[in-house]
């Protein structure tokens, strides 16, 4: 019975990446730990983010078990989809929060960009493996092309978090299929001056968040009162934090958005710098493991996919420390693994699994 | 996939090729967030350690909120302990306006509510200019329980209107002491220049209100108390979550006063519908026993904000109840002077007491006649008939004998003229003529015929009932002159303790005993025999007075003033001075009731029932008020 077992369970574990899962269980664990003390220790907030971690951990599973390449055949189908999803929403979707972002489809609603997140770099991977032998500029540009049309639908809901992301996840997949530097400083520069054509077309919370991350005391208790509280509590915080559950900042309602958005400074006020590079470590592990099996991948499909999914997982958390840490605007990006909420924890689960996927799966593509 | 065989060599280069460049760019972006996450890394460092302090600090300070709790104020009762002014705790609604944009409209919408007066808001409007800082204001006061419950249950709709509990002043004895207990009101500016100029302002944080008349002012510090503090941890939204420290407030301490309230209620009601003063004094030790001046107001309208009507209301009155006719209005004295332009005779050896004049009705210096009272005169008059009947005659010659700095110098003394330094602000020193103030005042030269009606109580001098009440207790107690004081002693509130306020006096005159007594022997007559014989009739003890008229405007020397024909404002007014019982006083008074005529009518009559009440328990007739206008 024993072997038996044993075969089942090497069978059922095949593809899934150890390191990887040990480092994303640990993050997961942070983050219960975190939501507790910020939710005012609040046991079915930690319940209900815990049963999201087994729906994003059984859609992990079921992805490292997907073969790359029926991953490929569904690139063009996905992405068209996601494209046509975002063109309804932006025809007749719900607003919410002063934001066109949900779709009614049937029986629920769904976010159509946060299906793009992982459509778009399928799409372009997919693009640059078939035509892998004949790349040219004109390729490049087309890609580009790919990448502004979700951009720009996402970026008209507004949604500028998700817009940053999207396109970062784009970017980072035309840089490493290889596009040449003349290419991207052009587009850079071609970006940059686009800046004085997209500013007025911005939202004027938008505006003001940008604008307050130069000066944050400027508006002290509108849209610098999350960012300049958000520093307080980290840098209140010290060497080796206050404390589990102690946290003034934390319990006295300082913080906003304390177990979503800002559950870092949460987290750093308690836990100090010490905790902060422990939280650092197992990012950069997540971010390595994920560098490796890009780099270790067969097919430029699953190099560009795994390169794209673990530089957006970095991006993700790059973005969410830095906001919280007043570097970088408020724009609304959950911290990877570590915020309370399904969509984003699913989405990046998703990618781990991919990622899993593309690891578990080289040795039948080499054999 | 036919061309698969032909291009594989170029197809396996490119592979490699492609793979080369991408291991490439995924070393450089590994690079790039390596940097970044160092970067950020160094971000944290310099938030948690270098500013660390910097930042714990300001999370101390969101956190911790000091909050003041006033003491409650100390209590005023009467000697016998009837409450003059105490505290009672009430619910209010309050606004902080800064925060509020559209206060009207708030205060409409709450006006749907509960009931909001257009006093309430006019009150809330003058609170508003007058308050200080980010003061958190009542719009209501006094709300009633039930009011309470119906708000709360609408609470949602007002969640920038506060419910609290807060002391208030009370004053149960309304306008019968307003002008000797005083009153509270709201602190405005230029007192918090004053407090902060003193040091004191720190002890007033957490207090709204402070003491802006009579003893409530002048016995402020005793009044207050101390300031406690309590650290409270505060959320984000300014709620208390929980009480870190706390010191205690220490209660103000209570004032015992001399003053006893069924006397001033009895000389309150017995002045009538009249206008004036009394001042009832002990004599044995300057104790103030009564304090009236009349008309009054109700000092409860001050304590949660007057509004401008009533205020208006209060200043515009003919009758100037705002006016503390006691301590600062001044008075002719009248014939009330007599006793002491005596006792200067005597002293000075102008006159000796069984000399007598021959009174004819008049007495002439060069070309002015000055007439007496009494047509054709009081023939034959020695000093004691002067002061019985109080013959107007005697006192121009003796005024003329003595001369006006003489006159001065002796009644200066006395404290005509100068302030008494009773124990609440805003005394008048009153007028008391001599050469040197005429010249320093007018830049003139003083006539000797102006020296004439000074012997009578006329011309310049003019003296606080408190200084005539002061005098005649000098008087009543054999030369030894007290400061008058109002307050007994204080009460510390937490260990009891007595602080006594001191009865010492302030001078004892150079009176010969035998020159005294021929005057206190003329004031008994005066009571017995004279012009205040019919009002003491059958009176039980053996008290002592003197009536005086002041004359409110000047009559001509050859006309003679006929009552009926003056407007009722330019009556004389009416004085008497007297003290009881004559061989052991009690208590000695001062009344001056206004445009009410002779000394004899209106004034003695209420000395007679103050008296009786003291003396005796006899409570004023008050189904019989006194006659006169009004």
């Amino acid at each position: 019975m024993t072997p038996k077992i044993k075969r089942a369970a090497r069978v059922l574990t095949a593809h899934v990446d150890a390191p990887l899962l040990s480092a994303t269980l640990l993050l997961m664990a942070l983050g219960l730990v975190v939501i507790f003390s910020g939710s005012n220790q609040s046991l079915p907030r930690v319940a209900s983010q815990a049963f999201n971690m087994l729906v994003a951990l059984g859609v992990m599973y079921a992805f490292a078990n997907i073969p790359p390449h029926y991953l490929m055949r569904i690139a063009l189908p996905l992405y068209v989809l996601g494209v046509l999803l975002l063109v309804g929403v932006a025809l007749f979707g719900d607003v919410l929060h002063g934001a066109r972002r949900w779709l009614y489809v049937g029986v629920t609603r769904i976010q159509p960009s946060e299906l793009m997140k992982i459509a778009l770099p399928l799409m372009l991977a997919w693009y640059f493996e078939h035509h892998a032998t004949t790349l040219s500029t004109r390729n490049y540009l087309i890609a580009t092309v790919l990448l502004i049309i979700p951009v720009a639908l996402i970026v008209r809901q507004p949604d500028l978090g998700t817009a940053v992301l999207i396109s970062a996840a784009g970017c980072f997949t035309l840089f490493l299929a290889g596009m040449s530097w003349r290419i991207i400083v052009g587009l850079a520069t071609a970006g940059l001056c686009a800046i004085p054509l997209v500013w007025p077309m911005l939202h004027d919370y938008q505006r003001q968040r940008i604008l307050t991350l130069f000066d944050p005391a400027q508006d002290p208790l509108g849209s610098g009162y999350h960012t300049i509280q958000s520093t307080i509590a980290i840098g209140s915080g010290g060497i080796f934090g206050k404390g589990w559950l102690q946290g003034t900042q934390t319990r006295l309602d300082f913080i906003p958005e304390r177990t979503t958005d800002f559950i870092f400074a949460v987290y750093s006020e308690e836990f100090g710098l010490m905790g902060n590079l422990l939280l650092l470590v197992l990012f950069l592990l997540v971010i390595a493991r994920g560098a490796v099996i890009a780099g270790t991948a067969p097919t430029p499909f699953t190099r560009l996919l795994a390169g794209a999914i673990t530089l957006t997982f970095a991006t993700y958390a790059f973005v969410n420390l830095g906001m919280t840490s007043g570097v970088l605007p408020v724009v609304g990006v959950p911290l990877p693994l570590i915020s309370y909420g399904g969509t984003s924890l699913v989405t990046i689960c998703l990618g781990l699994g991919v990622l899993m996927s593309i690891q578990t799966h080289k040795k039948l593509v080499q054999s | 996939m036919p061309e698969l065989t032909i291009n594989s060599g170029v197809e396996l280069r490119n592979s490699r090729l492609e793979i080369h460049r991408f291991r490439q760019r995924l070393a450089i972006a590994s690079g790039v967030v390596l940097f970044i996450f160092v970067l950020l890394f160094a971000r944290f460092f310099y938030l948690q350690v270098i500013q660390h302090k910097h930042y714990n600090t300001r999370a101390e300070a969101n956190r911790i909120s000091i909050v003041p709790i006033a003491p409650s104020r100390g209590i005023i009762v009467d000697r016998n302990g009837v409450p003059l002014a105490n505290n009672y705790s009430a619910y209010t609604l309050e606004i902080v306006p800064g925060r509020i944009d559209d206060i009207e409209a708030l205060i409409d919408d709450l006006a749907t509510v509960i009931e909001i007066t257009p006093r309430d808001r006019r009150r809330f409007k003058r609170l508003v200019e007058e308050s200080r800082g980010n003061a958190s204001l009542a719009i209501r006061t006094r709300v009633s329980e039930e009011e309470i419950a119906i708000f709360a249950a609408n609470r949602y709709r007002f969640p920038d209107v506060e419910i609290n509990a807060r002391l208030f002043r009370q004053y149960p004895q309304a306008e019968m002491f307003s002008h000797v207990v005083g009153h509270i009101g709201r602190i405005n500016q230029s007192e918090v220049g004053q407090l902060e100029a003193e040091g004191r302002y720190a002890n007033y944080r957490g207090t709204e209100y402070m003491g802006k008349t009579g003893l409530e002012q002048s016995y402020e510090t005793n009044l207050h108390g101390t300031t406690g503090v309590e650290e409270v941890e505060v959320d984000s939204g300014s709620r208390a979550v929980r009480t870190l420290t706390r010191s205690a407030a220490v209660s103000g301490n209570n004032l015992v006063l001399k003053l006893d309230a069924k006397l001033q209620e009895a000389a309150y009601r017995a002045f009538g519908e009249h206008r004036g003063a009394l001042v009832a004094i002990d004599p044995a030790n300057g104790g103030v026993l009564a304090f009236v001046s009349k008309p009054g107001f109700d000092p409860n309208l001050f304590v949660d904000g007057i509004d401008p009507a009533s205020w208006k209301d209060l200043n515009d009155s003919i009758d100037r109840p705002m006016v503390n006719r006691a301590l600062a209005g001044t008075y002719p004295p009248g014939s009330t002077i007599k006793p002491y332009m005596a006792l200067a005779a005597l002293t000075l050896g102008k006159r000796r007491p069984e000399q007598g004049i021959n009174d004819p009705g008049y007495f002439r210096l060069g070309d002015h006649t000055f007439r007496d009272q009494k047509v054709g005169g009081h023939g034959v008059v020695d000093m004691y008939k002067s002061i019985v009947e109080s013959c107007d005659t005697y006192y121009y010659q003796l005024a003329n004998d003595l001369g006006i700095d003489n006159i001065s110098n002796f009644l200066r003394v006395f404290g005509f003229g100068s302030h008494t330094g009773i124990d609440i602000n805003g005394e008048s020193a009153g007028i008391l003529p001599s050469q040197e103030w005429k010249m320093r005042r007018f830049k003139q030269k003083w006539y000797a015929g102006e020296t004439i009606s000074v012997g009578i109580g006329q011309g310049y001098n003019a003296f606080t009932p408190l200084q005539l009440a002061q005098a005649i207790a000098a008087i009543a107690s054999d030369g030894v002159v007290y400061r008058p004081h109002i307050v007994d002693y204080i009460e510390n509130s937490v260990t009891r303790e007595r602080t006594t306020v001191k009865s010492q006096p302030l001078r004892t005159l150079d009176l010969k005993p035998e020159h005294l007594g021929v005057v206190k022997q003329a004031l008994v007559g005066v009571n017995r025999e004279g012009t205040g014989a019919r009002v003491f009739a059958g009176a039980q003890y053996v008290s002592a007075g003197k009536t005086g008229t002041a004359q409110v405007i000047a009559i001509k020397s050859n006309e003679k003033y006929v009552e009926s024909r003056v407007a009722e404002r330019h009556r004389d007014h009416s004085l008497f001075v007297a003290y009881a019982p004559v061989d052991d006083p009690k208590i000695a008074l001062a009344v001056v009731v206004e445009n009410a005529g002779f000394g004899a009518r209106a004034a003695a009559p209420i000395a007679r029932q103050v008296l009786d009440y003291y003396l005796l328990g006899k409570q004023p007739a008050a189904l019989n008020p006194p006659q006169g206008p009004r």
